[in-house]
């Protein structure tokens, strides 16, 4: 063994490009972007001071306003409707069936597609002259009528039914993995006891998997926070502005619509937003020191 | 011991692949011997794409290399969305598409575009091209830009068996407009095939604009951006108009693009349609004859052609500047530009080219240019950063049937006064 100290230099080398990395690239950029957000910029950074402005603007703004409103539906819906789901998914298959292999591999099928195939998928079998509508006419359910992909107070719950689609398979492979690590002894034990299964899962399976739920409302999380290839393929944003969602916001505004200092405010909201959320969870996890526990 | 022998390994590993990562980004690029050009367009439906190619068959046959970097949807959004970010990234493509306008102002402003001025010279350029595109690819007296067409946006199509059917004549008013639109509806016909993209629904509202209110007021709005003239009852007579049509569109817009919806006016399945000319494109790309089968109105209730078009950029610093002086050169040729434009349903930019065997349709457009009743494109006269606000009310408003002609105007005066 060499002396502690040797090694250590030898990780902290290993290190600098990891160091550099997250100084320059993921830092360094929020900062800049942050600074961007206060000047005039069109395409161009610009290095002027015009102060609040562009955040004016930014909440004066009906788009953006209408887009945080959709990430708030979308978020609760995407996120609440593929836990429960993939949990159901997850116990239906823990159940020792029969096919099980194929079954699994079905239900995580969807996502290893990307959101643009999802997106492109579903907009065309909910359009109502080309999808689900038209099938029911053509089959002489002439009175069906479902063209909530047209009505701007409904797309976007379209929009998170298909990210539900897409991403439940997911969570179900993770809480399967977290079922599959319970022990046999304490289903045994319940039933000597004579507990209904509903309440083994309720109030000790659901609290033993509370470290897999948490990794699976993560990874959702970032989902929600990022959306913006599903809106672009199933609707376009539209009817109207309908569907719009922040980062979609940031993207027209950074490029087609040349006003860099408007998208990097709304970039920096956006930060800021989940800095907000995240920020104390990541405290508790990582930078507090439990008690009881040596450093 | 063994352990950090490995992590040194491992180092060794991420460096070794952190060189080798550039090393292979510049292998690409030999060209043997010709002149290379990578274009970025958005030309991908069956005509644009027919009328690209007569650019590319040009440029290859004079001993170029046309390298396509066709960018799809959204009226241009997304090639324009690549190609700026590649020129300000520092890997600028040869040639790029931009919309005649103020698109690429702040690329001229930076300095990021080449200086065409010695080529123009050189051919002669600024003799032959139209003066209302010249002034529009000109700043500081220099060229920029070179423009590859005239579209006119302000178009209804109308589809004339689709109106027999319905048992009515096509429009000279919006009165008419809206009878038969009534008469289209009984027969069990889309009377209005709208596309769902809000640049197609914005160009429907720059023909209810200059049809409805005419050219004076569409200057005095888009371009003086008057309050007064926004407040008019002649702008509310507009949105009023506007805001009918929205009764008229079938629930199949969303998610449907400008040559599909084209398509419905083509094969009869719809009545009417707003679309550029270069809607043309299509219907001659079907077989059919522009004027003959499918009707053309340039501007319902007050004629007039809208000078827009696309042009071509030429990023400095990019890989291959002879590739792009030939380029240039090719599309201004006249026998290209005829070519071109004929596939594409445009009129050419170059003036004395002769216009006799342009449709019935395109000759309406080039007697309205004669008579100088024409406008310059909403492009030219506003920012994309103003374009892009309007753009979201106009969708907004015709896609929600609540939304008020008086809010519409409300919010549109807010945002001109911005």
């Amino acid at each position: 063994m060499k002396p502690r100290r040797l090694r250590n230099v030898a990780a902290q080398t290993a290190l600098i490009p990891s160091w550099l990395i997250v100084i320059f690239a993921y830092i360094g950029t929020i900062a800049w972007t942050i600074r961007i957000s206060f000047t005039s910029s069109g395409i161009f950074p610009h290095y002027d001071w015009v102060g609040l402005k562009q955040y004016d603007r930014l909440f004066d703004s009906h788009r953006w306003v209408v887009s945080v409103q959709n990430l708030a539906i979308f978020g609760v819906i995407f996120i609440v409707g593929c836990l429960v789901l993939g949990f159901l998914l997850a116990v239906f298959l823990d159940q020792k069936i029969r096919g099980e292999g194929i079954l699994r591999t079905l239900f995580l099928y969807p996502y290893a597609m990307s959101f643009i195939v999802t997106g492109l998928v579903w907009q065309w079998i909910l359009n109502p002259t080309l999808g689900i509508e038209q099938a029911m006419h053509a089959w002489g359910w002439s009175s069906f009528s479902f063209d909530w992909l047209a009505r701007g107070d409904r797309a976007i719950y379209l929009v998170a039914f298909a990210g539900i689609w897409q991403s439940a398979g997911l969570v179900m492979a993770i809480l399967l993995a977290g079922l599959r690590g319970i022990d046999e002894d304490l289903w045994k034990a319940a039933r000597v006891d004579g507990i209904p299964a509903w309440r083994i899962y309720l109030s000790v399976v659901i609290p033993m998997l509370s470290g897999m739920f948490v990794t699976a409302l993560v990874l959702l999380g970032i989902a929600v926070v990022k959306v913006y290839d599903l809106v672009v393929a199933m609707t376009g944003g539209g009817p109207g502005i309908s569907t719009e969602v922040p980062a979609k916001f940031v993207i027209d505004y950074l490029f087609n619509r040349q006003n860099v200092a408007l998208a990097t405010a709304a970039a920096s909201v956006m930060f800021v937003a989940v800095f907000v959320v995240v920020g104390p969870w990541l405290y508790s996890q990582y930078l507090r020191r439990r008690p009881g526990e040596a450093s | 011991m063994m352990r950090s022998v490995t992590k040194y390994a491992l180092l060794g590993t991420a460096m070794g692949l952190l060189a080798a990562v550039p090393a292979a980004a510049q292998s690409s690029g030999s060209d043997g011997g010709k002149d290379k050009a990578e274009v970025i367009h958005w030309w991908t439906s069956g005509s644009e794409h027919a009328a690209v190619e007569q650019f590319e068959k040009a440029f290859d046959a004079q001993g170029g290399n046309w390298v396509d970097a066709a960018v799809a949807g959204g009226g241009g959004d997304a090639a324009r969305t690549n190609g700026i970010n590649r020129i300000v990234g520092g890997n600028p493509p040869d040639a790029m598409q931009f919309n005649t306008g103020k698109q690429f102002d702040e690329l001229v402003q930076n300095g990021l575009l080449r200086n065409l001025d010695p080529l123009a010279q050189k051919y002669g350029w600024k003799k032959e091209i139209n003066p209302v595109l010249l002034s529009a690819v000109t700043e500081d007296g220099h060229m920029y830009a070179v423009p590859v067409n005239i579209h006119s946006n302000i178009w209804l199509w109308y589809s004339n068996s689709a109106l027999d059917k319905a048992g009515v004549k096509p429009p000279q008013s919006w009165d008419d407009f809206f009878k038969d639109a009534d008469a289209l509806k009984k027969a069990g016909i889309i009377p209005l095939a709208q596309a769902g993209d809000a640049w197609t629904q914005v160009l429907t509202f720059f023909n209810v604009l200059i049809g409805e209110g005419g050219k004076d007021l569409y200057m005095n709005v888009v371009k003086d951006r008057s309050a007064d003239a926004i407040k008019s009852d002649a702008f509310m007579k507009v949105a009023q108009t506007f805001g009918k049509l929205r009764n008229y569109v079938d629930d199949g817009m969303q998610g449907r693009q400008w040559n599909q919806a084209i398509a419905l006016v083509i094969d009869g399945k719809a009545g009417f349609n707003f679309m550029g000319d270069w809607a043309k494109g299509e219907i001659t790309h079907d077989g059919k004859v522009p004027g003959k089968d499918v009707g053309c109105i340039p501007g319902l209730g007050h004629n007039a052609f809208w000078i827009g078009g696309d042009v071509f950029v030429f990023p400095k610093n990019a890989k291959d500047e002879k590739g792009q002086d030939l380029l240039a050169k090719v599309m201004l040729e006249p026998k290209v530009q005829v070519a071109f434009n004929k596939e594409k349903g445009s009129v050419p930019v170059l003036t004395d080219i002769s216009t006799d065997d342009l449709d019935a349709c395109a000759t309406k457009g080039v007697n309205l240019l004669k008579k100088e009743d024409y406008v310059p494109s909403s492009d030219i006269l506003i920012s994309p950063d103003l374009t892009g606000s309007l753009t979201d009310l106009v969708s907004s408003f015709f896609t929600d049937k609540s939304m008020t002609p008086q809010a519409f105007v409300d919010n549109f005066a807010d945002i001109m006064a911005k």
